[in-house]
């Protein structure tokens, strides 16, 4: 199962990656961070194919996404 | 925070001072897995212009110059100049580089200095508070146009053609894979090398001229209105009328690079 880390002390709360997200594995959640963003979270994990969208548009570069065999870098790009 | 983040980013300068949902950070986000699959991070200079653009070189840990308003290129062509082998990238915005910095955006294309030049595309001032960009749609209201832009916008990719760059992409945030993959071609190409990124920006641009301050509707726009190069031949022109045409416009080899003029002429004289 891939496993997706979100920083909450980077997001800003601006949702792009649950929009972009296909298999619709993340929600919002009803947790602020620090600095009062409602932040992501990871809702259904097991639905998560690793195309890694979240990972590439997110702005602030707070969401990792870590494939199942341990694999962390893209291969895209 | 992301390994790439970790390894290249100023740590200090974080979080980003962009607003919430802006599309510049994606084209950080982009530029930092281009600079990773080519391995230059220690190789590389960055230039930044004025303006939200000019902020996006300045997280990045390597040798950084934060310009003038405008003459990012011209201070990107010295540096070029001075040391050769750099990879040397310009981060520049709608009104920096075809607006205040123009001219030294059509002579470094005419003269096909080895530079990757990043242009943000968001159609208008977003730092200074929404004023009229040249590159804001014909019609579309902003604060210092409240009745529509009686200007017709500029098309940066055709000027950069027009003036002879070599390498020319456009892409928007909608697109985060295949901008990153231009980024990687850009810095490879040798040649001027121009990539437009189209960039949302829900704090002016949205609020204004798009009617909605939520980053995720300017995205679905974005993503809605991007028609490939490819398929755009078959459209009529009314068809495109605020479309964005996406991809790699041009690559061509045929030009002679600036810098290697530059440093061939002194050998020959045995300077």
């Amino acid at each position: 199962m891939n496993r997706i880390e979100i920083d909450n002390d980077f997001c800003k709360g601006c949702h792009l990656c649950i929009a972009v997200c296909p298999q619709e594995v993340l929600e919002i959640s009803k947790v602020r961070s620090g600095k009062g963003y409602l932040v992501p979270r990871v809702a259904r994990v097991d639905d998560c194919t690793g195309c890694l969208q979240c990972e590439m548009t997110c702005p602030d570069l707070s969401i990792t996404v870590i494939h199942d065999k341990g694999k962390k870098e893209a291969d895209h790009a | 925070m992301h390994p790439l983040a970790e390894k290249m980013l100023r740590k200090s300068a974080l979080p980003s001072i962009y607003c919430p949902g802006c599309g510049h950070g994606t084209v950080l986000n982009s530029f930092l897995r281009a600079v990773e699959k080519l391995g230059i991070y220690e190789n590389m200079a960055l230039v930044g212009g004025i303006g939200c653009s000019g902020w996006t070189p300045v997280f990045i840990n390597t040798d950084t110059i934060h310009s003038l308003h405008g003459r990012a290129i011209a201070m990107a062509t010295g540096l070029k100049l001075a040391q050769p082998k750099r990879k040397v990238v310009v981060f520049s915005g709608d009104g920096d580089c075809v607006a205040i910095g123009g001219n030294h955006f059509i002579h470094a294309a005419r003269r096909n200095i080895d530079l990757t030049v990043v242009m943000l595309n968001n159609n208008i001032y977003g730092m200074t508070g929404g004023q009229v960009a040249p590159t804001t749609p014909y019609q579309a209201r902003t604060q210092t146009s409240p009745r529509g832009n009686p200007e017709q916008p500029f098309d940066a990719c055709e000027l950069a053609r027009a003036a002879g760059a070599t390498y020319i992409a456009r892409w928007t945030t909608a697109q985060p894979a295949q901008m990153a993959k231009a980024m990687r071609e850009a810095i490879e190409h040798k040649g001027f090398s121009f990539v437009e990124t189209v960039v949302q920006c829900p704090t002016q641009a949205g609020r204004y001229m798009y009617g909605t301050s939520s980053a995720v509707k300017l995205y679905e726009m974005l993503k809605d209105n991007s028609v490939k190069a490819s398929k755009a031949g078959e459209l009529t022109p009314e068809e495109l009328t605020g479309k964005i045409v996406v991809g790699r416009l041009l690559q061509k080899t045929d030009r002679p690079e600036f810098t290697e003029g530059v440093y061939g002429l002194s050998d020959a004289k045995g300077a």
